[in-house]
């Protein structure tokens, strides 16, 4: 990890908007790149400790192996899982028209 | 192949294959397949807010069985991923899955074909780690611009991811791959890996590898297959895809790297791959640990547990069974490629039978045939192994000769009944040794001119009491008639 204050350019705000799905206006990132600069640059802070001796940390919990067995628990109902939907057809949810590709990777 | 082709194919997979555990990686649902849509979820898989994953020790240990079937070296620290990305079969808008700690890299599958038909073929594993499983979009086509429909019982679902390095050379090479990958994991019981019901799923990277006239070798984009709904897919889509890129090199001299990484759809019935978004780089979907999800660690004693509990994998039962039977390689490979019941099943005929390549003579010859005729499985085929023994028995001890046996098989087959029963019924009886020996003593009595010629040394002219001896009894074996004959005129002297 680089250790120098990093500076966001409102091409990595509109970047990061995209991925997010964000509709962000021109006034929308010149605002939030310098709000996400100050909040990078807050961050950054950490990069002026000296970690070298310091393990990297996966989990902040010192707790490892938690497991569950392979034993079936019963599932909501349908009408239960379904009831909070903004559009169902009482079997499945509905959401506005998926064409081509999965997004699964 | 490429021996004739101006380039060489590279090839790499990407498999996913889902996991034989009762409930799903995260949480309690069935992860059983069919069930009515939004039947199998609960909070944790709907991604419901306040509600926590806890990994399935079942899920874990079976990828562990399957990364170490793979060769792979275990990681003894192992820990997840979000993998963020929006979807709407994705509910909580990221995947756990595994990013730079997965829990086993740097293995190796190897195939060898007894028939020497390429070249054993290894292939490197970059890595293999679990992940959960999206849920289902269904769109209906026809209904146009119509609402996509949304079932979340395949989510959470656990999934092995399995990589490969691009070690594959042809689509022919990627589908024995395939095969052997598929065997394996079958017989191990990590997965029923049924692709119809999307147990195992595979994308495909492919470019080619072009000489140039300086000796630099220019390399095509990489192009990423997806929707590939059989092995045959894979081997027709990596087919159209190489030739596809061929052309588009011809006309482009595009190489990698100047372009981003492609996504290609493959298209069976127009058989044709087309082109997909362009996929997002991999910090595009801002991987960070999952704090859900307490890390792993994996022992020695436990990777040893593992291993006990494996099963023998399919490339050494090959060189077991041809050595414990005596039967050559061709013969062991298909029966280990039938799967595990098949080889139960010729193990404990060739053990009543007391010889391997009899036994597996019967197998390759009329069992296998027969469950290819009727498209039908070992552990619903009528006649079992005592059953197919005693017929062979029954063989051997001359009661009748092969071809006679296999009509009594395939009454056996069809009617489910033992070997006497369907002898009595098809109206064959044995013929005893003493009524050979008399019928024998009538057609030498009938037949001087045989004889003499028998006793002159030509004996190829007892053939001719043969066609007789049936005519007298068609339950004769003419194998023991003509041995009897010989005999008997070889006593005269
Ligand atoms: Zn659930």
């Amino acid at each position: 990890m680089s250790t120098s204050p990093q500076t966001l350019t409102s091409k990595d705000v509109a970047k990061v908007g995209l991925l997010a799905r964000l509709a962000l206006s021109e006034a929308d990132l010149e605002r939030m790149t310098g709000e996400l600069s100050k909040i990078v640059g807050f961050v950054s802070m950490l990069g002026e400790l000296d970690t070298a001796d310091v393990a990297p940390l996966a989990h902040p919990l010192d707790t490892q192996n938690v497991f569950r067995d392979d034993v079936p628990v019963a599932s909501l109902s349908t009408a239960e899982a379904l009831q909070s939907a903004p559009r169902h057809d009482g079997s499945c949810f509905l959401v506005p028209a998926v064409l081509g590709d999965s997004g699964a990777a | 192949m490429s021996t004739t082709a101006p380039y060489t194919t590279i090839i790499g997979l990407e498999v996913h294959v889902q996991l034989m555990t009762r409930t799903k990686l995260f949480c309690g649902c069935s992860t059983k397949f069919g069930g009515a849509p939004n039947t199998q979820v609960c909070p944790t898989c709907l991604g419901l807010p306040g509600s926590l994953p806890v990994m399935n020790r079942r899920a874990f240990d079976l990828a562990l069985r399957a990364a170490l079937a793979l060769e792979c070296t275990i990681a003894p620290f192992t820990k997840w991923d979000r993998k963020n990305y929006f979807y709407p079969d994705l509910p909580k808008g990221y995947q756990i899955s595994q990013f730079d700690l997965p829990f086993s890299s740097d293995g190796f599958l190897e195939v060898v074909d007894p028939k020497g038909a390429f070249e054993p073929c290894r292939v490197g594993i970059v890595r293999v780690h679990l992940e959960e499983d999206a849920g289902k979009s269904m769109h209906d086509e026809a209904a146009g611009t119509g609402d996509t429909r949304i079932d979340l019982n395949r989510a959470g679902t656990p999934l092995c991811e399995i990589v490969t390095q691009p070690d594959l050379r042809s689509p022919q090479d990627a589908r024995a791959w395939l095969n052997e990958l598929k065997l394996l994991l079958v017989y191990l019981g990590v997965s029923d890996c049924n692709m119809q019901e999307g147990s195992l799923r595979v994308d495909a990277n492919v470019n080619l590898h072009i000489p140039q006239p300086d000796g630099r070798i220019a390399k095509t984009p990489i192009v990423e297959i997806k929707n590939m709904n059989s092995f045959r897919s894979v081997e027709r889509a990596l087919t159209y895809e190489a030739a596809r890129q061929w052309e588009d090199w011809q006309a482009t001299k595009a190489e990698m790297g100047k372009t981003p990484k492609q996504t290609r759809g493959w298209d069976d019935p127009a058989g044709i791959t087309r082109a997909q978004r362009h996929k997002e780089e991999s910090s595009d979907y801002r991987y960070f640990p999952e704090p859900d999800l307490v890390p792993v660690t994996v022992s020695q004693q436990q990777i040893a547990s593992i291993r006990g509990e494996m099963g023998e994998p399919p490339v050494s039962l090959r060189k077991t069974l041809a050595a414990k039977w005596n039967i050559p390689a061709y013969d062991a490979d298909v029966l280990v490629n039938q799967g595990r019941e098949l080889v139960d099943y010729f193990e404990d005929l060739a053990t009543r039978v007391g010889e391997g390549k009899v036994a597996s003579n019967w197998m390759q010859q009329d069992v296998l045939r027969i469950l290819n005729e009727t498209n039908g499985t070992v552990s619903d085929f009528t006649v079992r192994p005592e059953g197919l023994a005693d017929l062979i028995g029954r063989i051997k001890k001359g009661d009748f000769d092969t071809s006679r046996a296999r009509e009594i098989f395939a009454e056996m087959v069809t009617s489910g009944r033992p070997v006497d029963n369907v002898v009595a019924g098809m109206g064959i009886a044995a013929v005893s040794d003493d009524d050979v020996i008399s019928l024998c003593r009538e057609l030498l009595a009938a037949n001087p001119k045989i004889v003499a010629d028998v006793k002159s040394g030509k004996e190829q002219a007892a053939a001719g009491l043969i066609g007789q001896a049936k005519k007298k009894n068609a339950n004769v074996n003419p194998g023991k008639v003509r041995a009897v004959c010989i005999d008997l005129i070889r006593g005269m002297e």
